[in-house]
């Protein structure tokens, strides 16, 4: 009881951090990259580009820093035994990231926020890209900490202790998984900050026309753009990720697959109908398209690829001695996760991500071919509609994804060294059902304020400029001048 | 030095650094509705720590992570055992981060403010307090087995110590944020601050003389030479404080409440050393430096980590500090309402 609440409290509070933290991710780099485009060209667009996308920015920032304080926290809170168990190894990227990371991000946060009447254009531009780097760096070294879950490296056993302590950071943090997930995870994240742009931008072409045209127009290009190059790297790179993950934990590929024997030119299931149990022995109904699950996890079509029985019989095996340690039957271990879950997040994430290359492709079509170019389109209800689908998209992948990569590893905590159920804290049940319960109701209340505060500024658009051109240099919100003159703290909407 | 005890100091300095720095800002929230009369006040009062606020938080998650990778042990045992007060820590920074966040996001509705205002309040009492009793508890013991988990109830949480140590913590954090508005705005703001601060400094002082003589005393051992060198300091630091503010010397006034917040870091943690969390129940449950650190491999990329980017970390932070050091003016807020206002004050001020 204790170890489900746990295991709720902790997906449940993760993947709501992960929903903010992408988004924060991929738009500080496009509105980094809109700043420049204004620094460089002197273009007034583009510094309205960069106070609207990046006043939505902030937003979503407030929110990822507020639930990432508990991540911080929670694996000590509920995750003692873990934290005892892996401290030595887990902790270091953890306490870098802090170090390395946080600092940079808040500090540079405040600078570029609070910076537009106090430091020069330049050093004010650089900012905001030392944010960028700041978040990157911050992914890098949780996924890095992550990683070393999945596939455990550069350590050993503590005889002593029985704990793992760590023999080489290096191959940590240039582990084969930390590398894949970070290049995988950080294009997603541009992908999905992309569809939020043009979704938001297509949104305001189809229901306010006429009202800033150009400005949306531009950003809907840029959006596009980015989304198909994005998408596109992000697939590629999920493809070799898949192998090396083949590799190092194949049940998790065998269940994503819902592969029950080992096969010899495996197909790849298009879609599975089967019975809700955790593992459902029979299916109802298969689509398959032959030959493909081999090919991808092998690069051979006739390549084989391990089933769920076979390799449940041999952890079953090999983890003999690991369950006899805590006292527990060997015969009943089982070391499979929920197929259902682990199957259908991984069709779910790879949809998502098929759809936003899809969707960018037939857009940027639109922009070339279509006359009157995407606001000839964009008005139409359906179109609308995608494009706000689309937005969603992005999101939902990266819940999928990150649902498939951590349901795919149960039941271990660490794969093969630390099983979930051995990992929780000796706490009181109630002490957990209090905290879930809070964290429930409290995640659900700031996650609704944000979203309506977020989709109001979304909607209100940019701030009008002074001058139907917007050219204005005066427009008043308090920005660096070039000589200096300062509008005393005047930014309301960038500032606090 | 061996790595595990330099690594005790630095997470005890992460802590000073933290109790420092976010110290001022939970001041200034809690002061909010004491010191602010109109709106433009409060958001002259939110303006003087909203460029650094995020960073001074950033102290206590890499007091968080440093503890977690360099004495896992301790992170374990002290973060679960202390759940709920935790718990109530996080969801109270939580709503701060977005009430500073968010406040102003509606422009010109001021009843949203003022509603995320009175959270930033009450989020700016409830977080220190927390850590405050988290910290005393620490110091003091908690009741745990031999496998250093905990096995007291809530109540234990609650003693007469860790009380008093939460209104300690809270009186000087209202002092030192006085005098943080004291240096960093003008007018109406900055006279108020210093009377209150006057007034608080006399309740401070009474409170941490009393929490600096039970920490030392309290625990039937000896008083450590560094935990008298930090009463001294705390004790130093308020005098000199309060003779500042006498005499209107403001940031003397301000370094001397910085001073006793440090003070009362190096006091705890001298008390603490050389246990990291010790325990009231089994004494066999008792974790010390020397059997909660990490490996030495461990500890040892962990202090080239620390070598390295702590210092280049200190000098960005300390920078955007000096970025924003002017004094924020509360009239500029009341005039500059809406652009219209603002265009109409440059207006004023060109002619
Ligand atoms: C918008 C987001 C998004 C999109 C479109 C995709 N992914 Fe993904 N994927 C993620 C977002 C994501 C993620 C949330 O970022 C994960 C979770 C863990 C990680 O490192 O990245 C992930 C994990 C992840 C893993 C798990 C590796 C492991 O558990 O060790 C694989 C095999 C793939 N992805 C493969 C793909 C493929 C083949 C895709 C394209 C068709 C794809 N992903 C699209
Ligand atoms: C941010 C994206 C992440 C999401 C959405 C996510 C999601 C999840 C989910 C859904 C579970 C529950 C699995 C289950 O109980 O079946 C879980 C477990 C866990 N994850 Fe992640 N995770 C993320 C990243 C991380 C990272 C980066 C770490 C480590 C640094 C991590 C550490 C853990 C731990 C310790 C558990 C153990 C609890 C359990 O298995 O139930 N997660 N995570
Ligand atoms: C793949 C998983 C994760 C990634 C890529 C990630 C990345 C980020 C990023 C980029 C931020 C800053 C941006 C923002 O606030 O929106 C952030 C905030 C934060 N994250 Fe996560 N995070 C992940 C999961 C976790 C986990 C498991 C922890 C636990 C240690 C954690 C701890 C934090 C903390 C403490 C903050 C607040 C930092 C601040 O105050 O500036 N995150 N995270």
């Amino acid at each position: 009881m204790l170890l489900e609440l746990a295991r709720w409290q902790f997906a449940f509070t993760t993947v709501i951090h992960f929903i903010f933290v992408p988004l924060t991710i991929g738009l500080s780099g496009l509105v980094a990259a809109m700043q420049t485009q204004w620094v460089r060209t002197g273009n007034d667009e583009y510094k309205r580009m960069t106070k609207f996308w990046g006043k939505l920015l902030l937003v979503n920032f407030a929110i990822g820093i507020a639930t990432g304080i508990v991540q911080e926290f929670q694996f000590g809170m509920a995750w003692s035994a873990y934290s005892r168990y892996v401290g030595d190894v887990f902790g270091a990227p953890l306490a870098m990231e802090g170090l390395a990371a946080f600092f940079l991000e808040s500090t540079f946060l405040g600078l570029w926020i609070f910076g537009w009447d106090h430091l020069p254009k330049k050093i004010h531009l650089a900012s905001i890209w030392l944010v960028f780097i700041g978040t990157n760096l911050s992914a890098y070294f949780i996924l890095a900490a992550n990683a070393w879950m999945q596939n455990p490296v550069g350590f050993r056993v503590d005889q002593e202790s029985g704990n793992a302590v760590l023999t080489s950071i290096w191959a940590v943090l240039s582990s084969p998984t930390a590398i894949y997930a970070f290049l995988h995870t950080i294009p997603a994240a541009i992908l999905t900050a992309s569809g939020l742009v043009v979704g938001v931008s297509i949104w305001h072409l189809s229901r306010r026309p006429g009202h800033e045209t150009s400005f949306f127009r531009r950003s809907t290009a840029w959006g596009l753009r980015t989304m198909l190059v994005t998408a596109v790297i992000t697939m590629g790179v999920g493809h070799f990720f898949g192998q090396y993950m083949t590799e190092k934990q194949p049940m998790k590929m065998a269940a994503a697959e819902a592969l029950y024997e080992t096969e010899k030119g495996a197909g790849f299931s298009l879609m599975t109908i089967a019975p809700l149990d955790k593992k459902p022995d029979r299916t109802t109904f298969e689509l398959h398209v032959p030959y493909l699950t081999s090919f991808l996890a092998t690069n051979d079509p006739n390549g084989t690829v391990r089933g769920i029985n076979d390799l449940q019989e041999e952890s079953r095996e090999k983890y003999r001695q690991y369950e006899l340690d805590r006292g527990r039957d060997p015969e009943t271990a089982e070391y499979y996760p929920i197929i259902g879950l682990t199957y259908w997040s991984f069709r779910l994430m790879m949809g998502f991500g098929i759809w936003m290359a899809a969707f960018a492709a037939a857009g940027l079509l639109i922009m070339r071919r279509v006359e009157g170019g995407i606001e000839a389109i964009a008005p139409k209800t359906w179109f609308r509609r995608l494009a706000l689908f689309t937005l969603a998209a992005g999101f939902l992948g990266h819940a999928f994804g990150w649902i498939f990569t951590e349901v795919g590893r149960q039941p271990w905590v660490v794969t093969g060294l630390l099983k979930t159920e051995d990992a929780v804290s000796k706490l009181g049940v109630e002490t957990m059902v209090i905290s879930l319960s809070v964290f429930v109701v409290l995640y659900l209340i700031i996650s609704a304020i944000e979203f309506t505060l977020f989709a109001r500024l979304a909607v209100k658009g940019p701030d009008p400029s002074a001058g139907a051109s917007g050219q204005d240099p005066d427009a008043p919100d308090g920005d660096s001048t070039e000589e200096g003159a300062v509008v005393p703290h005047s930014t309301p909407a960038l500032s606090y | 030095m061996d790595l595990p005890t330099l690594w005790f100091l630095l997470i005890a300095v992460f802590w000073a650094g933290y109790l420092v720095l976010e110290g001022f800002d939970f001041g200034v929230g809690m002061l909010l509705p004491v010191l602010a009369k109109t709106p433009g006040e409060r958001d002259a009062m939110v303006r003087t720590f909203g460029p650094v606020w995020d960073g001074n938080e950033v102290w206590l998650l890499v007091a968080g992570g440093a503890t977690f990778a360099a004495f896992p042990n301790w992170y374990a045992s002290m973060f679960s055992a202390l759940y709920l007060p935790l718990l109530v820590l996080l969801v109270a920074l939580i709503l701060r981060v977005l009430a500073i966040e968010y406040r102003r996001k509606h422009e010109n509705d001021e009843v949203w403010t003022a509603r995320w205002d009175r959270v930033l309040v009450v989020c700016s009492v409830l977080a220190p307090a927390m850590v405050a009793a988290a910290l005393a508890n620490v110091v003091r013991g908690i009741e745990m087995d031999a496998n250093s988990d905990y096995t007291g109830s809530l109540l234990d949480l609650l003693s007469p110590y860790a009380l008093l140590a939460v209104v300690t913590v809270l009186a000087l954090f209202l002092l030192h944020g006085a005098t943080f508005i004291g240096i960093r705005t003008t007018g109406v703001l900055r006279d108020r601050a210093r009377h209150f601060a006057v007034r608080i400094w006399i309740v401070a002082t009474l409170l941490t003389a009393a929490f600096g003589l039970w920490t030392l005393l309290g625990q039937g051992e000896d008083p450590s030479i560094v935990g008298v060198l930090g009463v001294v300091l705390a004790v130093a630091g308020l005098l000199c404080s309060g003779a500042s503010l006498l005499r209107g010397a403001e940031r003397l006034a301000f370094t001397g409440t910085v001073v006793t917040t440090l003070g009362a870091a190096i006091l705890m943690f001298a008390q603490l050393w050389p246990n990291v969390l010790p325990s009231t129940g089994d004494p066999a449950g008792t974790l010390t430096i020397a059997n909660a650190a990490s490996s030495p491999y461990s500890l040892k990329v962990m202090t080239w980590v620390a070598v390295i980017i702590a210092p280049v970390v200190f000098l960005y932070e300390g920078w955007s500090y000096w970025v924003f050091r002017e004094r924020v003016a509360s009239d500029a807020f009341e005039k500059a309402q809406s652009p219209l206002d603002a265009l109409k004050q440059r207006a004023a001020t060109e002619s």
